[in-house]
């Protein structure tokens, strides 16, 4: 139904587009240099008449339509109906609306549920079938009239360009409403949380086990919602992964930008650059696959208790992952030391080496220290690395060996899978993202503006 | 050496070659630094790719199958209805009991059923509804092995450790050889692999049906994230106002560029979801996450590529007479064009790649029929290879590690797509 209504409404806007440029080519007889302007403008602004009102029609129904079609099953459902808990009833909606269109429903439909589809099928069935007719004519008229007022004075390029230029500034808002709706949601979701869990417990918590059981009497019923074993090992993660990504990183930069023959360096900077575009469940599945059972049998041969899930094989290929970030930001900061201070010190008689500690690093450190700033959140929102390396189990500890989870696996492991969504363990998940977004965008902010602020000018 | 001048005496001297070690350690330093990068590289590409080159082929076996029309079509009415009914599976059992005839016993001839996959009655039967005069003679087919069966021929089982150890018992090891001496095993290219659903049994599931979601789900994204980005950077460039509003804007899609892709996941689930009630585990919606994250990618790149055409061309175009939208969409936009499509596909390969988000929707539900549109069930290559990574199964290492293979041709050939565009039309002014 929608399908071919889209298809009619993208016709009669071509149509609109060809009568729109042939009247305006009729009012002169055909002598396009008479017009105000070029006859394709014309046609442009009919057809904008045609489709905007009706595609606007259209999708205000289908915005409406669930909540149309929810009121009618409920106005004539009976007393029983009606009495059901929230769930069930939301349930027996959405059994209705599938009956309504003829799809699967979930239980074995009795005469309340096909009562309750026919009523829906008012709306979905008889509903579309007037709107169809709405928009249609709304499609039409919006042509009849636009192509009515068609003259040789009307203005239709300024008409046309006015409303192609609301539509470009209207997508660049779209950045807006993408940030609007992460913020909202996520603090939204978060503040149902803490009506469940006070805040202090999830900041300050040291005990963090979101497994609610599913009746009341059950041991460990009510959950633990102490985050800081969670921040911690997402921290450990973290610094493992710094600790391979910054030393190996940065000499490569620094070796690509100084030491490297160009033919050397046109081969190399490509190749790390591919580090960064292998997906991350690759290296989460080469993690798990490959590093950890590495360390796990180095760790037995040494004597050490490894976990099979240590920190470890997550921290290293995470590190891995990271390193192009390092490499090609800090590249570009010691590119943009002047070769006159290196010429300088050179000329004074240190060494390359030298040079590069005494006067390019020094000269590059807020450029340094903000790409390590940005690699780090990086690595700290990483997500299938450590969801498919890292383990479950929340230990508060700082040995490398050991399993720890992290604050995205968490994320993954609350919210995959069927959830009710008022459950505190769901919500939990919207608090530790909310977390998440708020150090990030922190690191991000002073990676920054310790950009802006130190930032030697040489020119 | 005499020890006149300051700069030639010994101690300088010790000075200067300590000075120079320095040096040669630091430059060491630097090259084993990219020779350790470099190493994980190789180190992942080979691992990945040893692994999951055999995922593209698989043991096939031949039996002779005796097709009794009275148990297949009894009346002979050659109706595919009935044709296709019959218990094609019990013809294969009965096969290899004749083929086998020491398994006596329930459980040791369950152990004999179990060295063929169980997608060897539906292979027997598409042959037979192909062909439908083989019915009542003894006909010649060739079927999967089992996985198990699979990874002994492809040197996985070692059959000298203890038979407790294996998934292999003796005598099924015997079975086999015996089938490989007679030459009836080989190891053929598994078309299945790239025509398949996803499938329980590791040697029947492919990855078309992620490959088809992935495309579904990429067709959203490009189809939102494309001209929204495209017109987004057209307007920052060249008509907005220097404001707090679009000082705004600037920060906002800077801020989106470094949002974790998570969290876009749990704006989908919020949002796309529960809010508006959208479809769950369809690419319509991953494609909507997707586009949201791709959209700063897409943007900073036109907005570069805008930039990087000369103002005298927009002078120009303004000084013959062209309103400021006919100078961005007939020269600024067809001039910028090559490094906004680069920008595109190289936001649109990232998008393939990604996972996380994705699994907030419920694409990561067991899917085994192709999806039909934006709006059926669906999974996509990278979940698909998440969802085999935590199988249990040994089978599905190889599985994974082929799919991964796929996704990776995938990427590189868009990534040279986008490097052929840069380098071939890419003008510099």
């Amino acid at each position: 139904m929608l399908l071919p209504l889209t298809a009619l409404l993208l016709g009669l806007t071509a149509a609109a587009f060809a009568l729109g440029r042939g009247r305006a080519l009729a009012v002169v007889q055909g002598n396009a240099s008479l017009l105000h302007s070029r006859p394709a403008y014309y046609g442009q602004w009919v057809a904008l008449w045609c489709a905007l009102p009706s595609f606007a029609l259209l999708l205000g129904w289908l915005a409406l339509e669930p909540s149309l079609v929810e009121q009618q099953v409920l106005s004539g459902a009976s007393q029983e109906v009606r009495g059901l808990p929230a769930e069930r009833l939301e349930l027996f909606v959405s059994n209705a609306r599938a009956l309504a269109e003829g799809g699967v429903t979930s239980t074995v439909p009795d005469d309340d549920l096909i009562a309750a589809s026919e009523r829906a099928r008012r709306v979905t069935g008889a509903g579309r079938w007037l709107l169809s007719g709405l928009v249609v004519a709304t499609a039409i008229g919006g042509l009849w009239g636009a192509r009515r007022r068609v003259s040789r004075e009307l203005r239709a390029r300024n008409r046309v360009e006015r409303i192609v230029r609301l539509g470009l500034a209207a997508s660049s808002g779209i950045a807006i409403l993408a940030t609007v709706g992460i913020v909202l949601s996520l603090i939204f979701e978060t503040a149902r949380f803490f009506a469940l869990v006070p805040p202090a417990d999830f900041l300050l918590g040291l005990e963090w086990s979101p497994q609610t059981a599913i009746r009341a009497d059950q041991v460990g019923s009510s959950g633990a919602f102490g985050a800081v074993p969670v921040f911690a090992g997402t921290l450990l993660i973290t610094v493992l992964a710094m600790l391979v990504a910054v030393p190996i990183g940065l000499m490569s930069a620094i070796y690509l930008s100084d030491y490297a023959t160009p033919r050397v360096r046109a081969v190399v900077k490509p190749l790390l650059e591919i580090l960064a575009g292998i997906p991350t469940v690759v290296y989460g599945f080469f993690a798990a696959l490959s590093v950890g059972p590495v360390i796990r049998a180095f760790g037995e041969r040494m004597g050490w208790d490894v976990s099979s899930e240590s920190a470890l094989a997550a921290g290293l290929v995470m590190g891995v992952m990271i390193i192009p970030f390092v490499s090609s930001l800090s590249d570009d900061v010691i590119n943009a030391v002047p070769q006159s201070l290196r010429e300088g010190s050179l000329g004074l008689g240190a060494t390359r080496s030298e040079t590069i500690r005494r006067v390019v690093l020094p000269a590059a450190l807020p450029g340094i220290v903000s790409a390590v700033l940005l690699a780090m959140s990086r690595a700290i929102g990483e997500t299938m690395i450590v969801v498919m390396a890292a383990g479950l189990a929340a230990n508060l500890t700082a040995n490398p060996f050991e399993a720890v989870t992290t604050v995205t696996v968490q994320i993954v492991t609350l919210l995959v899978g069927d959830q009710e969504f008022d459950s505190a363990k769901t919500l939990a998940a919207f608090a530790l993202g909310l977390t998440l977004f708020g150090v990030t965008l922190t690191l991000n902010v002073i990676a920054l503006s310790v950009v802006r602020r130190y930032r030697e000018e040489y020119d | 050496m005499t020890e006149g001048s300051l700069h030639t005496s010994d101690a300088a001297a010790r000075k200067l070659r300590k000075r120079y070690a320095a040096e040669r350690r630091f430059r060491l330093y630097g090259a084993c630094a990219i020779g350790l990068a470099m190493g994980a590289l190789v180190l992942l590409l080979v691992t990945i790719a040893w692994r999951g080159v055999p995922a593209f082929f698989g043991h096939e076996v031949t039996i002779d199958v005796d097709l009794d029309a009275a148990l297949i079509d009894p009346e002979g009415t050659g109706d595919p209805e009935v044709l296709g009914r019959a218990d094609y599976s019990g013809l294969v059992k009965q096969a290899l009991r004749a083929e086998f005839p020491d398994a006596q016993g329930r459980r040791e001839k369950r152990r004999l059923y179990a060295l063929i996959s169980n997608g060897a009655a539906y292979a027997l039967r598409d042959q037979v509804l192909a062909d439908r005069t083989v019915v009542g003679t003894t006909f010649r087919v060739r079927v999967p092995l089992s996985a198990d069966a699979d990874i002994y021929f492809k040197g996985g089982v070692d059959a000298a450790s203890a038979e407790g150890d294996r998934r292999l018992n003796d005598d099924q090891i015997r079975w086999l050889d015996r089938w490989a001496a007679l030459g009836k095993v080989e190891n053929r290219f598994a078309r299945r692999f790239f025509v398949g659903g996803d499938s329980r049994e590791p040697e029947l599931a492919g990855i078309y049906g992620a490959l088809v979601g992935s495309l579904w789900t990429l067709a959203v994204t490009l189809l939102l994230s494309f001209p929204l980005g495209v017109a987004a950077a057209v307007y920052l460039e060249e008509f907005a106002p220097t404001n707090r509003l679009t000082d705004f804007v600037e920060v906002n899609i800077n801020n989106l560029a470094a949002v974790p892709s998570i969290v876009f996941g749990l704006l989908g689930l919020a949002v796309f979801l529960n809010f508006l009630e959208l479809p769950r585990s369809a690419p319509l919606v991953g494609g909507m996450v997707l586009a949201l994250m791709t959209l700063p990618t897409v943007i900073i790149a036109s907005r570069s590529a805008i930039m990087a055409v000369p103002p005298s061309i927009r002078e120009a175009a303004l000084g013959v007479g062209a309103s400021p939208l006919q100078v961005v969409s007939h020269h600024v936009l067809p001039l910028a064009l090559p490094g906004i499509l680069t920008g595109t596909i190289i936001g649109m390969a990232r998008a393939l790649g990604e996972t996380a988000p994705l699994l907030m929707i419920g694409m990561v539900a067991f899917i085994v029929d192709v999806p039909e549109g934006p709006t059926s069930p669906a999974t996509v290559l990278p979940v698909q290879i998440f969802l085999w990574a935590d199988s249990p199964e040994r089978a599905f290492v190889a599985k994974t590690s082929g799919a991964i293979l796929v996704l990776l041709t995938f990427l590189v050939a868009m990534n040279l797509v986008a490097v052929v565009l840069r380098s071939r039309f890419e003008r510099r002014w």
